[in-house]
């Protein structure tokens, strides 16, 4: 009999999830439980993650769509039902609304019986980056650092076993960042809450080192999978040096860099979606293979997210993935393979000198905070993305079937009823409404308001919010009474978009040259230059697409009215009518599109602009985009729209026949 | 589908009914550069109703270097006129790009504390690097907005001694300073800028340099005033904070009724369109120009003393006496 091999414990493996109510989430969970998932990724629809309860006008469209609502205890109750928090493993992708929905988490484990120290998770917690992409942020950069910082020293004395913060690199690659800027950008942040934590005295200096050790990051990882393995390394070495060097962390455990990862979703294509399968997984060795860099918790996201919602089978695939790595293959029984390689050391070393570099001069202007105020960092941003995007246009970066080999066999995986995606039901929403206006008919009122007047004392003077958010929670507040709350001490904020870049090469090619001669001349037949209005409606913050039309539209002479994400469709049209557009441009990722298009239509119909052309760009399927064609939007854009100058001559062509005038074709 | 060209006397009815839609298409008349449209746009003008123009409303522009919250300052502004039951429409000089001659029109999202009220206007305009940081349709425009409200703001990005062009097309200067940055000081003690009619710092609660420049900005002004012999109020504010704004909205307000007591308000106005006509014709024909229409002094004096007419109109008849026809 041979004696058994030594295998590493692998990591938790969850998928990030959930969508139309808590009761459908829960069976979802469930199921995923007992297919050998061993944690949960909480996904919370928009409303919830941007403060407001379901029957707010501004979450028409949006409930139940990208994730769970909750509004409410009991709504987390029912999400979490028969399944005991005292023992699970759950991490909530939550940011601006953190403290509140760990209040919930807190409040629903004790009802269960379970005791605040016995709970293991993660709050997503990192709003900085909000600001830069996603866009869930509610308030201004500094309450919420207090917000940020509250939980933290809350979770570090009452729930130990917490990661109170998840500081993510994650959705700076999403908005373009490359992986020096990812280190640097989210190494920032850590410094910016650790020195916030350090500074408001709620943790004494001897507890500090426990602090740092709580600290943990959500991370990317990319289809060049050696330099993410890199990046990695360049993690861990910076972490470890940093957390010694600024903030005095002895023990190594306490310097340990710990990150759980959902791989790459930009990379993802709609063309030949199938090939997503095989980007997945080699995503996903980046950040398995070095057993020193390893990953804590993995999520994958499902072959079809470039299409629209994944369904429970897209989710199980992309589960099985994780799990033939795991358990099949001998990855788990070696040290760290790639120790002594000189290949990876240089690979590592360059990232570490880049990303020093850049973390210095955020520090230059005062750190991350100030650095995103100002507009900075977000234009570092923008400009890593029209890079990428412009290579990927010239066919510089290659991407299968998107931009070379597109030739293709009719793919079997999307042509079933469901076209390959889910649809959430149409009357979700309409039942969480009524579950949550029966949640306010059963409580007592003079036991809420009480609630809501402590939340406001505490968040005007200086004292953790949690404790009274979890008074809130057990009172029966709504999610978007907890928020408005804080609104009304915090006030509300809107990020820079950081568009203004400069023009880069590709503005001065032959291509947007003779783009730009058409458009000077359509405005002079018009009358006067032509405008573009990029409108982004609802809640989603999702800015990718939008910000590049609208660098783009700038390039080839449009002038550009662009007032960043969550405008209603009363701001678009008012816009739209003061500003004299010529063309609107709708950007929605969400899912919501066809209310946001309907609502966007009555309103321009009111004030007098029902004949302005509207093209939109986004996540839209198939059946979806005729139908919106048919409802009178002009154009509809995808991800596999690349040709970007392509997409501009459009445009310019059906401002042109608005006014009557013949289309132009630029070569 | 192409909107034909507006009843000129009907549109001007309905902009001065303070009607939204009608203003948008007169601003957008107003841009229109072709013949047809400028010859409407002259007769709209026409029919404005005059007390609007004269006496029953307020000018004001505001500027200042980039970064020192000019938007943010607006955006404060407007929200104590709207508590005051102010009607608010604003033009935004946003620059152009130098390479493609596009534009992001960015001031409209700096200043998004408006939201959806119908009882705020913006309107944004690229500055095509003309006009010495304003754009030509800005004293039309502002003529139309007047019309429809109670006070229209104009703001321009300025950098160095430009930025005071809008001074002398509004009825009220504002200068904003950049708290710890001595440039404008420089300007203001070299005589390279006019002297604004009020000087707000803004950024007050960083504090110290706040304090610091606003007591360099009194020493500096001591009792200088402008031509009118007005003297221009030092003061500071934060639009963080929302600190100061009651006050900045108060000494802007006293200005034009200082105007008002001292009979100069609709003086003023004719001496704006009178630069806007001279500049335009600059723009176009150099000093050739306004050296066949007799030079620049003797024909500022004739513009500024002219009866009220449309200033499209007054400036194709000046244009024609430049080129005269055969």
């Amino acid at each position: 009999m041979t004696t058994p091999i030594k295998r590493d414990k692998p990591w938790l493996m969850r998928t990030y999830s959930g969508h139309s109510s808590a009761k459908a989430s829960n069976q979802l969970y469930r199921t995923n439980l007992s297919k050998g998932q061993t944690g949960l990724s909480v996904a919370f629809d928009l409303p919830t993650q941007t403060g407001y309860d379901s029957d707010h006008p501004l979450a028409r469209g949006e409930v139940g769509k990208v994730g769970v609502p909750i509004g409410n205890i009991g709504d987390m109750e029912a999400l979490f039902d028969q399944i005991p928090l005292g023992q699970m493993n759950t991490s909530m992708t939550i940011n601006a609304t953190a403290a509140w929905l760990l209040s919930l988490y807190v409040a629903v484990a004790e009802r269960q019986g379970a005791t605040p120290a016995q709970l293991q998770g993660t709050t997503q917690n990192d709003i900085l980056k909000e600001y830069l992409s996603r866009g869930t942020y509610i308030f201004p950069p500094q309450p919420s650092v207090r917000l940020i910082t509250d939980i933290i020293a809350y979770t570090v004395k009452n729930i130990p076993k917490w990661n109170p913060t998840n500081i993510c690199s994650y959705h700076l690659q999403e908005a373009g960042a490359t992986p020096t800027q990812e280190l640097a950008y989210a190494l920032s942040t850590a410094i910016a809450i650790l020195d916030a934590v350090r500074d408001s005295g709620q943790i004494g200096a001897e507890g500090f080192e426990q602090v740092v050790g709580r600290i943990s990051f959500f991370v990317n990882a990319g289809i060049r999978f050696i330099e993410e393995t890199c990046k990695m390394r360049a993690f861990g070495e910076m972490w470890d040096h940093l957390t010694q060097e600024r903030y005095g962390a002895q023990s190594e455990d306490m310097r340990r860099f710990r990150y759980g990862v959902q791989v790459n979703s930009l990379g993802l294509t709609e063309a030949q979606p199938e090939n997503n399968v095989q980007r997945i997984v080699l995503e996903m060795l980046g950040i398995t293979l070095s057993k020193k860099a390893r990953a804590r918790a993995l999520q994958l996201p499902a072959w079809n997210e470039a299409l629209g919602l994944p369904r429970p089978w897209d989710q199980q695939w992309a589960l099985r993935m994780q799990q033939v790595l795991a358990f099949e293959t001998d990855l788990l029984e070696y040290g760290d393979i790639f120790d002594g390689s000189p290949v990876i050391a240089a690979k590592v070393k360059a990232l570490v000198d880049g990303a020093t570099a850049e973390m210095a001069r955020v520090q230059e202007q005062g750190g991350m905070v100030q650095a995103i105020e100002s507009g900075y960092v977000k234009r570092q941003l923008v400009t890593s993305h029209t890079e990428r995007m412009r290579a990927i246009e010239r066919g510089d970066l290659k991407i299968v079937g998107l931009n070379c080999y597109r030739e293709t066999e009719e793919s079997p995986l999307t042509g079933g009823v469901d076209s390959g995606i889910m649809k959430v039901d149409p009357r979700a929403e309409r039942e969480q409404i009524e579950r949550l206006n029966a949640f306010r008919a059963q409580r007592n009122n003079a036991e809420v308001k009480a609630a809501l007047a402590t939340l406001a004392e505490t968040a005007r003077g200086g004292a953790n919010i949690m404790p009274a958010s979890i008074l809130c929670a057990h009172a029966g507040v709504t999610t978007g009474e907890w928020s408005q709350t804080l609104r009304d001490i915090f006030g509300e904020y809107r990020a820079p978009t950081g568009i203004d870049i400069p023009a880069n090469d590709d503005s001065r090619g032959a291509k947007a040259v003779a783009i730009r001669a058409e458009v000077t001349k359509t405005g002079e037949a018009v009358g006067r230059p032509l405008r573009l209005l990029i409108g982004k409606p609802g809640l989603d913050g999702h800015s990718n697409g939008a910000e590049q039309i609208a660098v783009k539209g700038r390039d080839v002479g449009f002038e550009i009215v662009y007032e960043g994400i969550r405008l209603t469709a009363e701001q678009i049209a008012k816009a739209a009518l003061e500003e004299g557009v010529h063309l609107i441009g709708l950007s929605v990722l969400s899912g919501s599109h066809v209310e946001m298009v309907e609502d966007v239509f009555n309103q321009l119909d009111q004030v007098g602009l029902k004949h302005l052309p509207v093209v939109i760009g986004g996540i839209i399927p198939e059946s979806d985009a005729k139908l919106l064609k048919e409802r009178g939007i002009s154009a509809v854009y995808t991800p596999k729209d690349i040709d970007m100058n392509g997409i501009m001559v459009d445009i310019l062509n059906l401002i042109r026949k608005d006014h009557d005038l013949q289309p132009v074709a630029v070569e | 589908m192409i909107p034909t060209l507006p009843d000129p006397t009907a549109l001007a009815s309905a902009v001065s009914a303070r009607d939204r839609i009608a203003l948008a298409r007169a601003l957008n008349l107003l841009d229109d550069r072709r013949p047809a449209a400028r010859e409407c746009a002259a007769a709209f003008l026409d029919a404005l109703p005059v007390e609007k123009l004269e006496a029953g409303s307020h000018l004001i522009g505001i500027t200042g270097p980039p970064g020192a919250g000019k938007s943010s300052l607006t955006a404060a502004l407007i929200q104590v006129w709207r508590q005051r039951g102010l009607k608010v429409a604003i033009l935004a000089v946003d620059p152009s790009s130098p390479i493609s001659g596009g534009a992001l029109l960015g001031d409209r999202l700096r200043m998004h504390a408006s939201g959806a009220d119908r009882e705020v206007f913006i309107r944004s305009l690229a500055c095509r690097g003309e006009f010495g940081g304003l754009s030509a349709e800005v004293w039309p425009m502002s003529l139309a907005m007047l019309a429809a409200f109670d006070i229209v703001l104009v703001e321009t990005v300025g950098v160095g001694q430009k930025e005071i062009d809008v001074s002398k097309m509004t009825d009220t200067t504002c200068f904003v300073a950049q708290p710890a940055s001595g440039d404008s000081i420089q300007f203001l003690k070299a005589g390279i800028m006019e002297i604004p009619h009020v000087i707000v710092v803004n950024k007050e609660d960083i504090g110290m340099a706040a304090r610091k420049t606003l007591s360099e900005l009194k020493t500096t002004l001591g009792r200088r005033t402008d031509m009118d012999g007005w003297q221009a109020p030092a003061l500071s504010a934060s639009a963080a904070l929302g600190s100061g704004i009651e006050a900045l909205a108060d000494a802007l307000e006293s200005h034009r009724n200082w105007l008002l007591e001292r009979g100069q308000f609709i003086a003023r106005r004719q001496r704006c369109q009178a630069e806007w006509l001279i500049k335009h014709l600059r723009e176009e024909f150099g000093r050739y120009g306004i050296n066949r229409l007799g030079g620049e002094e003797a024909l500022f004096a004739d513009l500024a003393h002219a009866p009220r007419r449309s200033p499209i109109a007054a400036y194709e008849d000046l244009r024609a006496r430049v080129i005269p026809t055969p």
